[in-house]
């Protein structure tokens, strides 16, 4: 692998290969919590700490770990690493652990964290790593905001919390209900392949790239499970 | 027995895991392209839910909570689900070998999807018995199969179709998955008025 500046490793996760809009990756929490626009900035924080953390440790670790057994290696880091948020999160923010409920122990099994321990932080320097999981996460947090404005100004009227649309205009509610989830998220996706004209499209079509087995699994080089 | 009916049904329908709670999306959208592996992976994702909620469930009752030592629940499940899964395949490679030919590709990424961990830690959280609880396993993996099971037909369907280009791909995917989330919303009521509960 070449060598890239630091500045190009953190811009890498927020534009050109944004875990969201770009990857398409670990898509259960965005359309879960994108309901507001508030959850997005919380959950963004939960997973830049998680990835930023796990990162480092095991790109310190990569020498130690035997290739065999990485896979479960890297869970029991990132496990560690979820454990820990979730218990501070109990213990401080309460209500919040009434939002996020069961998504914070599922970050442990998000297809972004899995996949940048082995595609990035398994190869490369504690401090690169360490960057990529910053450029990472907030990568997430902006698009999972972003998803969340536009659902909560749809099906409520507001913006964080603030009145909008919502003393003129009634909301149309759905879009805060799971279908309307997957609606913005798909017109999302595609204002995204108008702007780029096609090129984002070009990496989703590469479907293992989605998947988090798709670093351990046989069918990926024969072109996904579909085929 | 209406009371398991009732529970069994509610996760199949109404509380489905995959469009209601949003578990799962991710073999959701890559692996419902063609009905064959789209059955696969749903037959393997219900056999490995039901058994990790089998073993999960006492060992979080039994061996975390009398120890205090609950908060470890996210390491304990995510590394028995994983050897649970390597297990699965060994036993099927070695005795059923036609059955590990058919399942064996999707049972390694059954590992990291969070509908099976999110199965076995929401039992917890419903504080469900250990009967309801394997119900609620069994219910959600069925659940999966059917939501696959549609959205493998809907895609088919909008392959040869013509729409926008910007929408070809991932996009047009998702917004087909919102018209079928959509009609399991219009289920929202259906199971407790069957069964008057």
């Amino acid at each position: 692998m070449e060598k890239k500046s630091k500045l190009s490793i953190f811009t890498n996760g927020l534009i050109k290969e944004n875990p969201i809009l770009v990857l398409v990756l670990g898509t259960c929490p965005t359309l879960a919590l994108s309901t507001a626009a508030m959850n997005g900035i919380y959950m963004g924080l939960a997973l830049t700490f998680v990835l930023t953390c796990s990162n480092i440790f095991i790109s310190a670790l990569k020498r130690i770990i035997p290739d065999s057994v990485r896979i479960p290696c890297f869970i029991t880091v990132i496990a560690t690493f979820v454990t820990i948020v979730q218990l501070v999160i109990k213990a401080y923010m309460p209500e919040l652990d009434g939002i996020l409920g069961v998504y914070i122990p599922l970050i442990v099994v998000n297809c972004i964290i899995l996949g940048r321990a082995e595609m990035f932080a398994s190869k490369n320097t504690i401090v690169d790593s360490a960057i990529d999981g910053l450029g990472m996460g907030i990568g997430y947090m902006i698009a999972l905001t972003f998803m969340g404005c536009v659902r909560e100004l749809i099906g409520a009227g507001t913006v964080f919390g603030m009145a909008v649309t919502v003393n003129f205009l009634t909301p149309f509610s759905i879009a805060t209900l799971p279908p309307g989830g997957f609606f913005v998220f798909g017109c999302i996706i595609a204002l995204m392949n108008k702007l780029t004209k096609g090129k984002v499209r070009e990496k989703q079509e590469n479907k293992c790239m989605g998947c988090p087995g798709s670093s351990f699994c046989s069918k990926s080089q024969e072109g996904g499970c579909d085929q | 027995m209406k009371a398991a009916l009732f529970l069994v049904f509610t996760a199949i329908i109404t509380n489905n895991y995959v469009l209601v709670q949003f578990l799962g999306i991710c073999p959701f959208l890559g692996v419902s392209k063609k009905l064959n592996s789209a059955m696969g992976m749903s037959v393997a994702v219900t056999i490995v839910m039901v058994i990790a909620t089998a073993v999960t469930w006492p060992i979080q009752t039994y061996l975390l909570d009398p120890n205090d030592i609950g908060y470890m629940q996210t390491l304990v499940f995510i590394l028995v689900i994983a050897a649970l899964v390597q297990l699965i395949e060994i036993v099927l490679k070695k005795f059923i070998p036609s059955l590990h030919k058919a399942l064996g590709v999707y049972l390694p990424l059954i590992t990291t999807n969070c509908a099976v961990l999110g199965v076995c830690v929401l039992n917890i959280t419903n504080e469900f018995t250990y009967g309801q609880a394997l119900l609620n396993s069994f219910g959600a993996g069925i659940g999966f199969m059917l939501a696959m099971f549609l959205f493998a037909g809907v895609r088919s369907r909008i392959e040869t179709n013509d729409y926008p280009e910007a929408f070809k791909g991932v996009a047009g995917t998702l917004v087909a998955a919102s018209i079928v989330s959509l009609s399991f919303l219009g289920f929202s009521g259906l199971v407790s008025g069957l069964f008057g509960m």
